[in-house]
């Protein structure tokens, strides 16, 4: 494929979306470059698929500018479709159809060539590692399947630019492997490959990242300049009895900035990690709280978004999602 | 609008049609249902009606006059009883529609030549059924009478005695006065309506609820082609039906067919064309199955069952109703329809149904495809 890598392929800017009283993206601005793998994080209802939804044509921007492949989504949805695959949250293909049927469908839906069908039906078959189950029922497949029959149905005109709204969600963790190795390889022949996702550890697989909250952009960048310059303070990782009561407890603690459950654990944010430990261990223990463990960790994305989101939330208010 | 695209879209079409057993029981079955369940079920005939008599005088006379009745393909003396108590039971009950009651002078006033009336008891719960009953009982005692009368002149000596006026009736266009020649050509209205637009109706809403929309419309396919291209596979399916309830209604209910086919798939396809249209609109609009398909009833399954023609004279509906057929294509189908089947009139003279029933369609075409918008929400 020939691209400039150094156009965007996909330029927002401004762009507003309300729904009622509610606004679900709220002046975003993003760019993303062929060949990049860009993901969009936050929780649900943030305004990541209202997003999507926007660029893919689907739905109409309240104001602000949409572009994909150069054009303007608002003005030339037909144009912009033809060279953009999209891949909804949901899962949208025909159930009743075989995989074949499916595929030759979307193939003629993006008016692939008749010369070109059986060579483009063998792609997505191996794609989706779909061999010698074309004539299945695609609503007997599993869902690991199904989501790569889905990408395979997405991209089977060979789009410049990929959308996919949370592809792997509700699939096993083996198969999200394979699902982001597909698309891994598509960011590799130069698609531009934007990504929705609520995982924090599938975010680690992106190349550039912004983080939305309440459809408003928190931060932006690779995952590891996110952690290295987002979070201020450094982290401790504390392991002990009452998660609940340490972590009241641990808010209000000295030289605490921020304390948040991860699993079974509290990750604790201090301003220097060598000097706190002690001070932290005394103080829980001056509460009746038993400490088995305290060490300095790196931050993972959560910690970044959870730093990030609950200084957003402190002036207003503090109560979380919507 | 590419080929491609159209074609793919009505490809897929056919194959959900195919491997949901739902729509091809609608599209073989209901019409054959439909076609024997109307043919048989309405019947404005009246035959057989059970009749009790109550006959006081039990003469000669009055024995004729019954026999008259029994001889009457429209009555059947079903009991002779001896009280009234009895026939007040039987009407209450149902087991007779009509009693007659012959008074105990009968025989005497006749043959003093005096007038004489017989009672009549009839039950018209079924207006329509009891009018013609009395129409029915009073053409035997008018025939009966005419022969005593006859028989009274000749015992006078007067010879050659007819009564002077009398009706001498041709029926046309239904010969025998059968209700399935009036009933069966109606029968492939409604089959059109109901498959035409219940098939439809579903068609857009089952893409929404299913999600699979979302996918679709992120295609570039155009609303014309998805529109097309969806229909495509119901206009051959309604095509079909119509030919089907055609042949059927020819050979099993030996109803004529006088007209030409060309006036006959001209105005079908029109008719078509209407009712896939108002399917696809209703399926749009309606986002769901179950509403689609409450929808699609409404719209056109009650008006062409009740503000055709099809079982009410149009002619004879208050103002207000009548006005309202005018806007019911069905009305017009179903007026070209009949007249294909049992008149074979001239097309000129069917012009103004067809001009009415292109109008409609050209309109309904033009709001479904305004209707579908390739956006969520």
């Amino acid at each position: 494929m020939t691209v400039d890598k150094d156009v965007p392929s996909v330029v927002v800017s401004d762009l507003v979306k309300t729904f009622g009283d509610f606004t679900a993206v709220d002046h975003i601005s993003i760019e993303a470059y062929p060949g990049e793998i860009f993901g969009f994080l936050g929780p649900n209802g943030a305004g990541k698929s209202t997003t999507i939804r926007i660029l893919c044509g689907l739905l109409r921007p309240t104001s602000g500018l949409a572009a994909v492949a150069g054009l303007d989504v608002g003005r030339r949805p037909e144009a912009v479709r033809q060279k953009i695959g999209y891949m909804s949250q949901k899962f949208s293909l025909y159930n009743d159809l075989t995989v074949i049927e499916n595929i030759r469908f979307f193939a003629g839906m993006y008016s692939v060539p008749d010369a070109l069908m059986p060579e483009r039906v063998d792609w997505v078959l191996d794609m989706a590692g779909l061999k010698g189950r074309g004539l299945a029922l695609t609503g007997t497949l599993a869902t690991g399947w199904k989501q790569r029959l889905a990408l395979g149905c997405a991209v089977l005109h060979r789009p410049q630019i990929l959308f996919l709204d949370e592809p792997t969600s509700g699939v096993d963790p083996i198969s999200r492997r394979q699902f982001w190795e597909l698309i891994h390889r598509m960011a590799a022949d130069g698609v531009t490959v934007f990504v929705t996702t609520h995982y924090m550890d599938e975010a680690e697989y992106c190349q550039r990242l912004v983080l939305i909250y309440r459809g408003q952009i928190v931060a932006s960048g690779s995952p590891s300049k996110l952690k290295r310059e987002s979070m201020k303070g450094e982290l401790l990782l504390v392991e002990c009895g009452q998660l609940g009561q340490a972590l009241e407890v641990l808010q209000a603690g000295p030289g605490v900035l921020d304390a948040a459950i991860f699993g079974s654990k509290i990750h604790v944010v201090v301003t220097n990690a060598a000097e706190a430990i002690p001070l932290v261990r005394k103080y829980l223990s001056e509460h009746a709280v038993t400490v088995s463990k305290i060490e300095p960790i790196g931050p993972t994305l959560e910690d970044v978004f959870v730093a990030l989101t609950s200084r957003r939330d402190e002036p207003a208010g503090g109560e979380k999602g919507q | 609008m590419t080929f491609h695209r159209w074609a793919a879209i009505a490809w897929k079409e056919v194959l959900q049609i195919v491997r949901d057993g739902r729509s091809v029981g609608i599209v073989v079955a209901m019409p054959i249902i439909m076609m024997l369940a109307f043919g048989y079920g309405i019947s404005f005939d009246l035959k057989h009606l059970p009749v009790y008599v109550f006959d006081r005088e039990g003469s000669q006379q009055s024995q004729d006059l019954l026999k008259h009745f029994q001889a009457s393909e429209y009555f059947n003396v079903v009991r002779t009883v001896n009280d009234y108590s009895t026939i007040v039971r039987a009407l209450d009950g149902g087991r007779c529609k009509l009693a007659l009651v012959v008074p105990y002078d009968f025989s005497q006033r006749l043959n003093e030549g005096r007038p004489v009336s017989i009672q009549a008891l009839i039950d018209a719960t079924d207006g329509n059924s009891a009018n013609l009953a009395i129409a029915y009982s009073e053409a035997v005692i008018l025939s009966y009478s005419q022969q005593v009368r006859l028989d009274w002149t000749l015992r006078r000596g007067h010879i050659g005695i007819q009564a002077p006026v009398s009706v001498d009736a041709r029926t046309w266009f239904n010969e025998n006065l059968e209700s399935a020649a009036n009933i069966v050509p109606g029968v492939v209205v409604i089959v059109m309506a109901v498959v035409g637009t219940f098939l439809t109706a579903l068609t857009v809403a089952r893409e929404w609820e299913r999600g699979t929309m979302e996918q679709l419309i992120a295609t570039p396919v155009t609303a014309l082609e998805l529109m097309l291209g969806k229909l495509a596979p119901y206009f051959a399916i309604g095509v079909l039906d119509t030919c089907l309830c055609a042949v059927f209604g020819i050979l099993w209910y030996g109803v004529p067919f006088r007209g030409g086919w060309s006036i006959f798939f001209a105005s079908s396809t029109l008719f078509l064309i209407v009712v896939l249209s108002l399917g696809y609109f209703i399926s749009v609009v309606a986002k769901s199955q179950l509403a689609a398909s409450q929808a699609s009833l409404l719209a056109t399954f009650l008006p062409a069952f009740l503000l055709s023609g099809f079982l009410f004279p149009i002619d004879q509906m208050p103002v207000a109703v009548r006005v309202l057929t005018y806007i019911m294509p069905a009305r017009y189908y179903m007026a070209i329809i009949r007249n294909v089947f049992l008149k074979g009139s001239a097309v000129a003279l069917l012009r103004n149904e067809l001009l009415a029933l292109a109008f409609l369609s050209c309109l309904l075409v033009f709001i479904a495809t305004r209707v579908f918008k390739k956006k969520l929400n």
